[in-house]
């Protein structure tokens, strides 16, 4: 079978195994074109490492996984699943933008040659072309002054904003967010929230691993709570977050609130 | 203004400078008095010495035949390198495969090559005309597969004499390079595993392949870390050309000084001489490390000095009110 056509992302009963530990135990999920899923739990639940199955920076070891209607990382012909060649993964993820929570920034790159680097590189557009489309993003993420610094002379918010115009630089369908603000001090979060808020308003559709209740329940069309390898709630944000029906949940949300 | 002068000036009187009696180091002066001293010595000694024969020594130092073996010996030690870099990124991108038979086979280049002492080295190749005159490349094994067909013929593409191309230049080159790659390997594995995995991470969510993603963001990083023991190993690569007497060339500097020295007797200035000629020649290779390490730190701090990130600082201060 092939994906649901509607869905941006679907997950059917998804397991990784880091050797003898289990860390995902069947996830079931759907995302919808422009749809923002927030993605909560303690540490080690498996939330981030379900991110990075999504654009197979990590292998799945069962279930299937569907971006945009085509299964990650296979082909599936004959009954049969095939692993993709490396160029082919690579295609698969131009689609797919994901934000770090160390930014990984190339710091022997300005914030425009970090932005330019996979438009002029991986798709060939034209440098003057991808520079201009460059500007224009690090405007958008508010950093228009700061093109030509390199990482390590900009503040930790500000290497996240141009880690965001990054990934938009590929034109995604999708932006994946792994805790982007758990590495930065308390007053940079806010501008960089404020910008994935943007995003999410201009109809971007995004999961979003993070321990931001506020921004999940402002932002987040639906909310999953996660713990030790499996989807233990799912729902509407506000009601998830006010009325927890799991006791997981309850005891999760009584300890962050 | 009356009023509000008692305000400003009410704040309490700084605190006196200090002005302390400073910590005294008797030894660091008896060190410097006995340095001065030695090194008054030595001057002395240069300068008295007629064994030293310095106008000898100014006079055959630059001798045609001494700037044609200068050349030879820079011109080694580049394309040697050259060739030795270029093999230990090709031997350290194997050794971190994860097929085992091509990490294997590199492991055993680098464990074979570092194992055998350079002059060693130099000799056997120079002499490899005695093992085969003829050098041919073809299909493998193809004259006992056309045995096997009952064919009389071979299948060869190109070849060439063993004593025409294991003699001379090409030899020591050809030692050198082999040799360097082997050490350059473990220098470019160890700056490639310097890198944060997140940057090939980040290359590739970004769709990047794995080759570029090593050319463009791995490789430039790992040049930091890469660069100063590779400046280490051409200074050393410099005074190894010494070695090419083992193949022979003769026309590379350290043989030429001697040789005349030899004809002459005079011993010593020569040897004073090829002193002199190596201090400048790996000076003027640190003149180019210098270059190269500042090239390759753009973004890690040194592009920007204390001051310029100081003022930058109080500039964003100033611009954010």
């Amino acid at each position: 079978m092939t994906g649901d056509g509607a869905a941006m992302v679907r997950a059917e009963g998804v397991r990784k195994s880091f050797g003898h530990v289990e860390v995902l135990k069947g996830i079931d999920l759907e995302v919808a074109p422009g749809e923002v899923v927030c993605v909560i739990g303690p540490s080690g639940s498996g939330k981030s490492t379900f991110l990075r199955c999504i654009n197979h920076l990590e292998k799945i070891d069962a279930g299937r996984l569907w971006v945009d209607g085509h299964l990650v990382g296979y082909r599936e012909r004959g009954g049969k699943l095939h692993e993709l060649r490396d160029r082919e993964v690579a295609a698969q993820r131009r689609d797919i933008g994901m934000v770090f929570q160390r930014f990984n920034l190339f710091p022997h790159m300005t914030a425009l040659e970090n932005v330019v680097e996979a438009p002029v590189g991986v798709k060939g557009v034209r440098r003057e072309e991808a520079r201009a489309r460059g500007v224009e993003l690090l405007e958008r993420v508010g950093l228009g002054e700061r093109v030509h610094n390199y990482p390590n002379q900009l503040s930790g918010g500000q290497q996240q904003r141009v880690a965001i115009a990054r990934a938009l630089a590929m034109e995604p369908k999708l932006m994946l967010f792994d805790e982007p603000t758990s590495a930065l001090d308390p007053e940079l979060v806010g501008e960089v929230l404020d910008v994935m808020r943007g995003l999410a308003e201009s109809g971007m559709t995004m999961v979003v691993v993070t321990h931001e209740m506020g921004f999940a329940r402002e932002v987040g069309d639906s909310l999953v709570f996660m713990d030790d390898g499996v989807v233990v709630e799912a729902g509407d944000p506000r009601r998830v977050l006010t009325d927890p029906q799991h006791p997981r949940t309850q005891a999760f949300l009584s300890k962050v609130l | 203004m009356a009023a509000e002068a008692p305000d400003t000036t009410a704040r309490p009187a700084p605190p006196e400078q200090i002005r302390a009696v400073p910590v005294r180091h008797p030894g660091r002066w008896v060190a410097a008095a006995v340095i001065a001293v030695l090194a008054a010595m030595f001057v002395h000694m240069l300068a008295t010495n007629p064994v030293f024969q310095w106008d000898f020594m100014l006079d055959n130092m630059f001798t045609p035949a001494v700037l044609r073996g200068a050349r030879t010996t820079l011109v080694m030690t580049v394309a040697a390198m050259v060739l030795g870099v270029l093999l230990g990124i090709v031997l350290a991108v194997m050794r971190l495969s994860p097929n085992p038979v091509v990490s294997g086979a590199a492991w055993t280049y680098i464990w074979f090559f570092r194992a055998i002492p350079r002059i060693v080295l130099l000799f056997f190749i120079a002499n490899l005309g005695a093992l085969y005159a003829r050098y041919e490349f073809g299909f493998p094994f193809d004259r006992q597969l056309m045995d096997l067909l009952g064919f009389q013929a071979d299948w060869r593409l190109f070849g060439f004499d063993g004593n025409e191309i294991f003699v001379g230049f090409t030899a020591g080159l050809l030692g050198l390079a082999l040799s360097e790659g082997a050490y350059m390997a473990e220098i470019v594995r160890a700056g490639i595993q310097s890198v944060d995995p997140g940057q090939a991470e980040a290359a590739h969510a970004l769709g990047m392949s794995r080759g570029r993603t090593m050319r463009r963001i791995v490789l430039p990083q790992a040049m930091r870390v890469i660069i100063p023991p590779t400046g280490n190993e051409t200074i050393a690569m410099l005074k190894d050309t010494s070695l090419l007497i083992a193949v022979p060339v003769t026309t590379e500097l350290n043989f030429q000084l001697r040789a005349i020295g030899s004809r002459t007797f005079q011993i010593i200035p020569m040897a004073v001489a090829s002193i002199l000629w190596y201090l400048a020649l790996t000076s003027l290779l640190m003149i180019g490390q210098y270059f190269l390490e500042k090239r390759f730190s753009r973004g890690f701090g040194a592009t920007e000095t204390r001051a310029q990130r100081a003022a930058r600082r109080a500039a964003d201060v100033g611009s954010q009110k």
